[in-house]
């Protein structure tokens, strides 16, 4: 940890980067931080307490500005840089990783490739929350399974944290935003619940790489992130992914090939 | 204001006849791991043991999404129907914290300035308020700094401090109040002069609310907003569970040749909040939003309404996704 | 309980409905109701909700004259949902209007001065509501200057009015048009609004400067009136933001302390100072 504290105050000194993003002590739980200086950097912290996916910072132009930076990333975020990048919204030239790896040892990472290769090494498994959850709803009937999502959504408020938390929703207006056509009802109420979180979950197909962010945003506990993790997960194998490593290039939904199976279109 | 004693027995009798008084009860419950105020019929389904619900009881008096008023074309005329306040149903809400109920001023005045809120006020007028004052708190609670206290009556019916018997001191504050004694008055006792104090928690005030609005008002142009806010990520979950904020949307439910005005939840986090249709956004930057959140809160609400928009409830700190607590970002502009 | 519902519009008929300009109308109303319509009131500087039922409601300002009894009069832009639902009626059409809301022009304090308007583009609607009311109690006033300008020629909103204010001997009119808008019959002037006012050069002895438009025309028009001897006591103007409730509830249309919707839609630049410029 002094290792990192001193690798970020280092390139904020020399000019290497304007900004470090990383973890500090927080209430409860670490927090994300954001450091201009070394005198910030020393409140760094990186251990495995730290949940927060820091990729969703890195598309806010206001956040970032036009000079290099740096995150100290997790395995989660790592993920989701790499389904960033292949969606051409982050580019290697802006960005610098900072990891410490499971010896304790810090890394850091420049171009994609390499983040990439060291992403492949951890294989996405469901969190013991998550596999209780899922086991549950997949012994579970259709009906059951849809009265279970029916009373999880009924809570909604659409506060949309989920998708403010999400590194993937940065479109600068929602679906829920767009009123010509009005998609989606935007109030909370059943029905505009289910459709909300209907069109975010197929607008997550084949990006969402199940870091959890949506579900630990929500304020009411409503698990969302497993919607989109088993989507992902079903989709995967599908589509010849490996579940939660992004492909280099191209999406499940906007690429199309001749090979394509297409054995649903009936 | 009576202050009474009530036995263990005495409650649940008083709770029943609440209950079989056909009014609708609202107690905090816990379900899917969070205690949330919902529909009761029995005491024993009431939560223990906890902090503090997730969500305000703001709900009950300003819905998340409610019907302003609804329409019918036909061959180019409309007809209007108006939203009607005898439909709302007689409504009590049992075991309500001090802070959230103190939450009702605020609330009122922002729906009532200038020209009255039907529907609100209908709401107001239907609901009934028991709290039970605070043994328990954590560390994001601080309404002691905020004009309130685990003991404070402010917007309280009836208010009950819970004693080792398993009874409670009932200090019965207005005139609703009086009419929930009055379906079971025998189990009102003689006051036992217990001092209620003794009960409540010790919450030490942590900042002087003059000091924060005077730094405040000299603070817009303060760098402070940029650094505190840059890991909110603008969302509208702080607002939500406040039971103070009272930001709403206006939209139109659309049926073929009917429809409805719909009033709904909006929050001055969300980014598209204040964009014009024109593209300009005077509010374009997220320290720009938090700037309004507490400016509202602690500036603007006691100029314009006289009275402070926060009563410490610490739900917006606990609801938070990354931790913007507000007692400790108001704590240090108090410091600086 | 008989308390209004402040969010029920009147019923309105739609009588008249001009072009002004592309994208932009004039809806003349009248109230279906004649006991609401002896009842209502308003003042010069007022704005309404209107509503397109189905679509939503807008904010725009009252654009006819108080003098004017019987109807009132908007214009707008067809940008978006409910002005684009708007824009689709019919005369003889129903939608809703609520209001007035809003604070005033203090016509009565400006009595025995001179008075300028200076307006660009879309922005002559909440100034065509005074200058008609300033006209129509003539006798009240010194000399009155009109400077509007817009983007075009086909872009001039209110072409018949202009015309009318341009052959009333007691009115100087100004119009202009950004350089290039112009055709090759027009007869006014050519350029900017704030580089017109310059050349115009009204004094400020004695006068109320009233300014409308968009941002960038107010930012630069407000150091042109300094510079020709304007207090910040004698410029007035009015300010749009994003409005739901219109009736201080809704918590989106303030600019620091001030509600746009309850302080405002008027300003004089005076009270503008007080206010961060940030925020509008
Ligand atoms: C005091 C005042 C007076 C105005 N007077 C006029 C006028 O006379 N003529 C005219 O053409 N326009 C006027 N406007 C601007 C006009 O209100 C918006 O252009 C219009 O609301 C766009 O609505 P829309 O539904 O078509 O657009 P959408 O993009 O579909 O907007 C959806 C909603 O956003 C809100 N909204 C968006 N932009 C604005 C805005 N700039 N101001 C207020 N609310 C907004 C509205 O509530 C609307 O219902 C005025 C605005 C204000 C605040
Ligand atoms: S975070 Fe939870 S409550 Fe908020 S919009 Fe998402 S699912 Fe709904
Ligand atoms: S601002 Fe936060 S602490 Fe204050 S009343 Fe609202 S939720 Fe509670
Ligand atoms: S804090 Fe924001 S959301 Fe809450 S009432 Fe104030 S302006 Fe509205
Ligand atoms: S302070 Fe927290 S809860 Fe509020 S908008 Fe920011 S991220 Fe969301
Ligand atoms: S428009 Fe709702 S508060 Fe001003």
């Amino acid at each position: 940890m002094e290792k990192l504290r001193e690798r970020a105050a280092a390139i904020l000194a020399d000019g290497t980067v304007s900004l470090v993003i990383g973890y500090e002590e927080g209430t409860k739980r670490p927090r994300p931080l954001f450091c201009h200086d070394g005198e910030s950097a020393r409140k760094l912290i990186f251990d495995s307490r730290c949940f927060h996916n820091l990729a969703v910072y890195l598309t806010k132009k206001e956040l970032v500005g036009n000079g290099r930076f740096a995150v100290t990333a997790t395995i989660s975020t790592l993920r989701s840089i790499m389904q960033l990048y292949v969606e051409n919204q982050l580019s290697e030239d802006k960005l610098l990783i900072l990891t410490v790896d499971l010896s304790g040892t810090l890394r850091e990472f420049v171009t994609f490739d390499e983040i990439s290769a060291y992403v492949e090494q951890f294989e996405l498994k469901r969190s013991e929350r998550e596999q209780a959850i899922l086991t549950r709803i997949e012994g579970m009937t259709r009906e059951e399974r849809w009265n279970f999502w029916q009373e999880e959504m009924s809570h909604c408020f659409k506060c949309y944290a989920c998708r403010s938390a999400c590194p993937l929703c940065y479109c600068t207006k929602c679906v829920v935003e767009v009123n010509r056509p009005q998609w989606i009802n935007p109030w909370p109420a059943p029905v505009a619940n289910m459709e909300w979180h209907i069109n975010r979950a197929m607008h997550m197909v084949g990006r969402c790489t199940a870091c959890g962010a949506c579900g630990d945003a929500c304020p009411v506990g409503i698990p969302i992130d497993l919607i989109t993790r088993k989507m992902m997960e079903d989709m995967a194998p599908e589509f010849g992914y490996i579940p939660g490593l992004p492909v280099k290039k191209g999406n499940a939904l906007s690429t199309w090939k001749l090979d394509d199976r297409e054995q649903f279109i009936r | 204001m009576e202050t009474k004693y009530i036995s263990k027995s005495g409650i649940e009798q008083w709770f029943k006849s609440i209950v079989d008084s056909g009014k609708r009860v609202y107690a905090p419950v816990n379900s899917r791991d969070q205690i949330e105020f919902k529909r009761v019929k029995n005491l024993s389904e009431v939560a223990d043991e906890y902090v503090q619900t997730t969500q305000s009881i703001k709900a009950s008096v300003y819905p998340k999404a409610e019907v302003l008023f609804s329409y019918e074309k036909e061959h180019g005329k409309v007809h209007l129907t108006d939203f009607n306040p005898d439909s709302i149903p007689e409504t009590v809400l049992w075991k309500v914290h001090p802070c959230d109920a103190a939450g009702f001023k605020p609330l009122s005045a922002i729906f009532n300035w200038d020209s009255p809120d039907k529907l609100h006020n209908a709401h107001v007028q239907k609901t009934s308020v028991i709290s039970f004052s605070c043994a328990m708190a954590d560390e994001s609670c601080f309404c002691t700094s905020v004009n309130g206290s685990p003991g404070n009556l402010a917007g309280s019916d009836i208010q009950l401090t819970m004693l080792p018997d398993g009874g409670a001191i009932a200090e019965i504050v207005t005139p609703k109040g009086e009419a929930l004694v009055a379906l079971s008055p025998t189990v009102f006792e003689a006051d036992k002069g217990e001092d209620k104090t003794k009960y409540l928690v010790d919450l030490p005030a942590r900042f002087s609310l003059e000091e924060v609005n005077a730094k405040l008002n000299k603070a817009f142009n303060s760098t402070v907003w940029k650094e505190q806010s840059e890991r909110c990520i603008g969302c509208g979950a702080c607002a939500f569970v406040c039971p103070t904020c009272a930001c709403f949307d206006i939209q139109e439910d659309v049926h073929g040749s009917t429809g409805r005005r719909i009033r709904c939840w909006d929050a001055c986090g969300f980014g598209l909040f204040t964009l014009h249709t024109s593209g300009h956004n005077p509010r374009e930057h997220q320290s720009q939003r938090w700037r309004q959140r507490l400016l509202h809160k602690f500036s603007y609400m006691p100029a314009r309404l006289n009275v402070v928009g926060c009563t410490g409830c610490g739900r917006c700190s606990r609801a938070c996704p990354v931790d913007m607590n507000i007692l400790e970002h108001i704590t240090s502009i108090a410091e600086q | 309980m008989s308390e209004k519902n402040t969010y029920l519009p009147y019923l309105m008929t739609i009588d008249k409905v001009t072009k002004e300009a592309p994208g932009v109308k004039t809806f003349r109303l009248k109230f279906q109701d004649e006991a609401e319509a002896e009842a209502f009131e308003f003042k010069a500087g007022q704005f309404g909700e209107y509503s397109a039922f189905g679509e939503g409601e807008s904010t725009f300002c009252i654009a006819s004259s108080p003098t004017r009894k019987g109807y009132i009069e908007c214009t707008f832009r067809d940008t978006g949902r409910v002005t684009s639902g708007l824009s689709s009626l019919e005369e003889g059409s129903t939608m809703g209007f609520r209001g007035p809301y809003g604070n005033v022009f203090p016509l009565d304090e400006w009595k025995g001065k001179n008075l300028v308007f200076i307006a660009g583009g879309i922005a002559l609607p909440p100034m065509r509501c005074v200058i008609w009311n300033a006209l129509d109690l003539r006798e009240n006033f010194k000399d009155i200057t009109i400077i509007y300008g817009a983007k075009s020629v086909n872009d001039l909103v209110y072409k018949s009015e202009l015309k009318e204010w341009s052959e009333r001997p007691d009115v100087n009119m100004v119009t202009t048009v950004d350089p290039g808008g112009e055709t090759s019959d027009w007869k006014g002037e050519i350029g900017f609004v704030p580089t017109i006012v310059d050349k115009v050069a009204p004094s400020a002895e004695n006068t109320i400067a009233i300014v409308c438009g968009p941002p960038i025309m107010i930012k630069f028009t407000f150091p042109v009136l300094e510079k020709l001897g304007f207090r910040d006591d004698q410029v007035y103007t009015t300010l749009e933001n994003r409005m739901k409730c219109g009736v201080g509830k809704c918590g989106r249309c303030n600019v620091g302390k001030l509600y746009i919707c309850k302080d405002g839609p008027v300003f004089s630049k005076e009270e503008l100072n007080l206010i961060p410029a940030e925020e509008y």
